[in-house]
This record gives C-alpha cells, structure tokens and sequence, in this order.
C-alpha cells in the first residue's frame, strides 16, 4: 500500500509543483518545502482538497539556522484526522525583518503558536491579528530561541504595568 | 416578563429611569495567583454582570526556556528537563523526547523495555486524570471526592516509586531503554495497590457522577463543538469528548500498544460532564492496560531493558576495565554523550493531556540544534474563550479544570 504521506507529496507536486523548492520523506516523515510567497495557497490547497483533507494544524516552530541564509526555517506539522496522516511543510525566512503570512485565516490554532514564534524567534506574520508577546513579558528585549542569544544572558524582571 | 411590561406600561415615561441605570461591562483580573486555578495563569475577563463576554488568557508565568537549556545541553541532559514539563505524569514527557532521539537514530527498543514502558506511561496517565477530576471536584467546593483522588493518585505515585525510584520527576525512560527493571516483587505489590486504586474510583463515583451538584455545575458548561475542536488542534478527552475518537495510541500505535486490548471511550455533547465521563473511563482503560502489563511482563521473564547499542548505552564494567575501546567508549559517552545522526524527526505519543510530540533537529553532532515540545495543555487552552463566552463566571472553573492546563508544560 501506498504511503498517504507521499501520496499527499505526490497530488501536491501534480497541483503546486511550481510552488514547491523540494519534497522528502527522511524516517517516514513526508515533507514539503515551499517557497515562503505562496505559503498560504499551498497550506490552503492542503486544507481543502479532497484527496489531502489536512485539517488539523498541529504544529507551529521555527528552527535558527544562524549563518544560513536565509537564516530561519519555518516548520508547520500538518494532520488529517480524516486520513491519519501527517504532513511537514516547511518554509525559509531570511534574517532581515524576517516575515511570514499568517495561516490564522485557515487554522485559528496558529494564532497562539505564531504568537510564540514570534515571541521565542521574532519572525513577524502579516496579517496576524494579535500579534504580542505570549510567553515572555512586553518589555522583554530580544528573542531567545535565537541562536546569538546567548543563554547567560539576564534581563531585569520588570513590574505590572499599571 | 409579562409583569415587567406591565408596569413599564403603567409608568409615566418621564419617571422610567431605567435606562439612565450605568451598566457598563466590568474588567476583572482573575490571577496568575488564584486558588481555583491549579496553575499560574492570568485570566483578564470582561463582565457583564456575570456574565462572561469576553475573555484574554495570559500564560507565560513559568516560562523558564525549556527549549534554550536543551539546545544546550547534550542529548541525555534534557531528559531531566522533560521531568519537569508535567509534574503529574513526568514519564510521559519522558518518554515523547526518548522516543523522538530513537526515531532520529532507528533504534528498535527490547519488548520488555516496551512493555515496562507501556506500564510506566499508564500509571502516569492514571495519575494525571486522577488529579484533573480529583482538583475540579476540589475547585467546585468537594473536598471528599478530592481525597479519594489523591489518595488513589499517592498509589500511582508508589507504585511508580517501587518501578524508577522517585515518585514525582521519575526520570525513567532513556534513550534506548529505561532505567532498569522492576523489582521481582512487583507485580504482587501493584496488584495489591491496583485492587485499592479500583476500589477508590468506586468511592469516587458513587458521590460524584450522580452528584445533583456536581451535575448542575458540569452539564452543558463550557461546550465546544466538534469544528472547533479540529480547527484549534485540539485533542486529548477533550476532542474525544465531542465524539472524535483520535487516540495517537490507535491511529499511529507506538511501542506494543497494537498488541493490548483496551478502548477509546468517547463523548456526545462536549460539555465538561462528557469531559469528566471520559476521564474516569481512561482512568478505568488505563487499569486494564497495566493488568494486561504485569501479566505479559511476567511471561517474558527476565531478559534486556536496553538496547545494544553503542551509540547509546554504555559498555559493560568488565569490558572498561580490561579493553582499551571500551573504555575510550565510556570516556566519550560519558563526557560527550550521543552523536545523533543528522536529519529532523517529529514523533508523537498520547499524553494524558492530547497529543504531546517532539520535533527535534540534529547536526549529527552530540547537541541538539532545536527541541521543539508540542505542547498539548498549551494548544488545549487557546479556544477557552470560545467555551465560555456566553456563559457565568463561575462555569470557568471547572471549564478551566477539565482544560488541565499544566503551567510547566504549557509555558515551558
């Protein structure tokens, strides 16, 4: 029998080839990485298609790649409950105001893991409608996932604001 | 209301003063600290009257940078780390992470490894979904129902305490194996323990389920539909609860889960009462795994709990000793740790909580470049406005509860 995972990799190379820079499956995990303009009509396609039916976002992260360019990578995880079948879509941002479009109009279970993203990484989403701080205070100066963050590092702990 | 019209009619409307009354919504502050919330988070609710409108969760409040301190570390430092994302069922992070670095190095664990972890994982289980019914009846005012859980949670933690040596952060599970194996007593000694656990959800269910209170309070609160539930990732009891029976242990079974007989047990209307029915049936789901457990683990008898693999386990004392490549083995495991092979995993198991995955990436050297924990309470608590606006103030407590939103895991 067929794996779904490639199977879903296949119908979206057939549908979106353009849009696609490579595709793998390394230790079973099929994966499709895209160019980061068409992000949203690939994560759409994904979505609604009948033969893919990934309706579920699971996951939303990011990974440093520090001196790559472009330097982060984002890592969306995808599940069919439907199908039961998983998909991993990944998309690079460069590091000068590193930005992305938002997938909230699709999933609103990225609003809260983009706003972590961008918290952890700073990686901003266009057309995010809340777009703050969620695990970290506002004035926290940085993003410490990043790899030139370093780990000693402290900042003071400033008090409520009103 | 047929009276109210009645007497608006007879008022003259120079003297109805009704509509001067100031009614304006009301912002109420509801932690980070607050004793019905078992966990830091801050809720900024918008009321009118008590009626919530609309509701800001702020979590964040024990962010200690989980992810930072294991890019940091070598591979086998994180585990400890993983401890602490849920103190209820330590085991269960455990064994997500391990299980991830074993997917990124295809390493096959021994069966009793296996099964003593498929043992380990269900006693965490239990504990979890005992503290989650056992603190919601607690936070709606029933200290009795609260004692029989936690009493019956003290015997998950003793019989994890026989199996690993501590009963709160076990760090038991390892990359390749688990620590080591149980003791020969113990399948007599968890039987024992196990009879007293079934006995204590009886006590639990008899002044519980039926519970006239317990009942007003927990019926048709906090419903969430079943779209929703697919459309914020949701899972775990509470995306059984809408009736979408999705368990990672059946539809993508890990370890020897295909080879044990037990149940998904599913809601109808998703309100908390569904959630808390489901909960008390995994509880009694879990019991009959760890049953089917001992009695396997019995048949196999003694044999290896890791595996052999240089990579990750370290050479035998006798070896080191007496054989100068073991002991330059032993001088780079112990100094360095694994070297896992370059490449990305993402691997997810069931955690009391929902699907609880680990998205790790690796240089091939012997420091992870990212860990990434999906976390379930995390993801879980993200629509919780959506299932109480509308409702009363008060529908947020055990909302919030049968949320189980677990402050380590959550804000890592």
């Amino acid at each position: 029998m067929e794996d779904f995972g490639s199977a879903a990799l296949k119908r979206l190379i057939e549908m979106h080839g353009s849009a696609l820079k490579n595709t793998h499956a390394n230790l079973g995990d099929a994966t499709a990485i895209v160019d980061p303009a068409r992000l949203v009509d690939v994560m759409r396609f994904l979505r609604d298609d009948g033969e893919c039916q990934f309706d579920m976002l699971t996951d939303v992260t990011a990974v440093d790649y520090l001196g790559e360019e472009p330097r982060f990578e984002m890592v969306y995880h995808l599940y069919s409950v439907p199908r039961n079948k998983r998909l991993r879509v990944k998309a690079r941002v460069g590091e000068k105001s590193p930005e992305i479009a938002t997938l909230c109009e699709l999933w609103p279970s990225a609003n809260w893991m983009e706003r972590e993203v961008w918290d952890l990484y700073g990686i901003r989403f266009a057309g995010h409608p809340d777009l703050r701080r969620i695990l970290l205070y506002e004035e926290f100066e940085g993003h410490p996932l990043r790899k030139d963050y370093a780990k000693e590092k402290r900042q003071p702990l400033v008090g409520p604001r009103n | 209301m047929s009276t109210d019209l009645h007497l608006r009619a007879e008022l003259p409307a120079d003297q109805d003063q009704r509509g001067d009354l100031h009614s304006e919504h009301q912002i109420l502050n509801m932690g980070p600290s607050h004793p019905a919330t078992h966990g830091t988070v801050k809720f900024v609710i918008e009321l009118d009257g008590e009626t919530v409108v609309d509701l800001d969760v702020q979590v964040g409040y024990l962010h200690r940078g989980f992810e930072k301190e294991c890019e940091s570390g070598s591979w086998y430092q994180a585990i400890p780390y993983t401890d602490r994302l849920n103190y209820n069922s330590a085991i269960l992070c455990n064994l997500g992470f391990c299980m991830a670095v074993e997917k990124l190095l295809q390493i096959e664990t021994p069966e009793r490894c296996q099964w003593l972890r498929v043992l380990a994982s269900e006693l965490s289980r239990l504990g979890d979904h005992l503290t989650r019914t056992g603190a919601a009846c607690l936070e709606l005012q029933a200290m009795t129902p609260f004692l029989y859980g936690i009493e019956a949670r003290e015997l998950t933690w003793d019989l994890q305490e026989m199996l690993c040596g501590a009963r709160v952060t076990s760090n038991y599970i390892r990359i390749g194996g688990v620590k080591h194996d149980m003791a020969p007593s113990y399948p007599a000694a968890a039987r024992e323990k196990i009879a007293k656990i079934r006995e204590l959800l009886k006590d639990f269910d008899d002044v519980v389920t039926q519970n006239r209170i317990f009942v007003d309070r927990m019926k048709g609160t906090g419903v969430i539909s079943k779209e929703d539930c697919i459309k914020y990732a949701v899972t775990g009891p509470i995306l059984r609860s809408v009736g979408v029976p999705l368990d990672v242990r059946k539809d993508e079974p890990y370890l020897v889960y295909d080879q044990i007989d037990f149940d998904v047990p599913v809601g109808e209307v998703g309100d908390n009462y569904d959630r808390y029915l489901v909960c008390v049936e995994e509880m009694h789901q879990s019991l009959r795994i760890v049953d089917q457990c001992l009695v396997k683990l019995e048949q196999l008898g003694p044999g290896p709990v890791n595996v052999d693999d240089p990579r990750v386990r370290w050479p035998a004392k006798g070896r080191v000793f007496n054989a100068m490549e073991e002991l330059i083995q032993q001088f780079k495991s112990v100094t360095e740790g694994p070297r896992v092979p370059k490449g990305e995993a993402y691997f997810a198991i069931e955690s009391a909580n929902g699907e609880l995955g680990f998205y790790l990436v690796s240089d091939g050297s012997a420091q992870p470049v990212k860990v990434r924990c999906r976390p379930p309470s995390f993801i879980n608590l993200a629509p919780l406005p959506l299932m109480v606006r509308g409702a009363m103030l008060a529908d947020l407590i055990p909302t919030f509860d049968f949320i189980n939103m677990i402050g380590g895991e959550c804000d890592r």
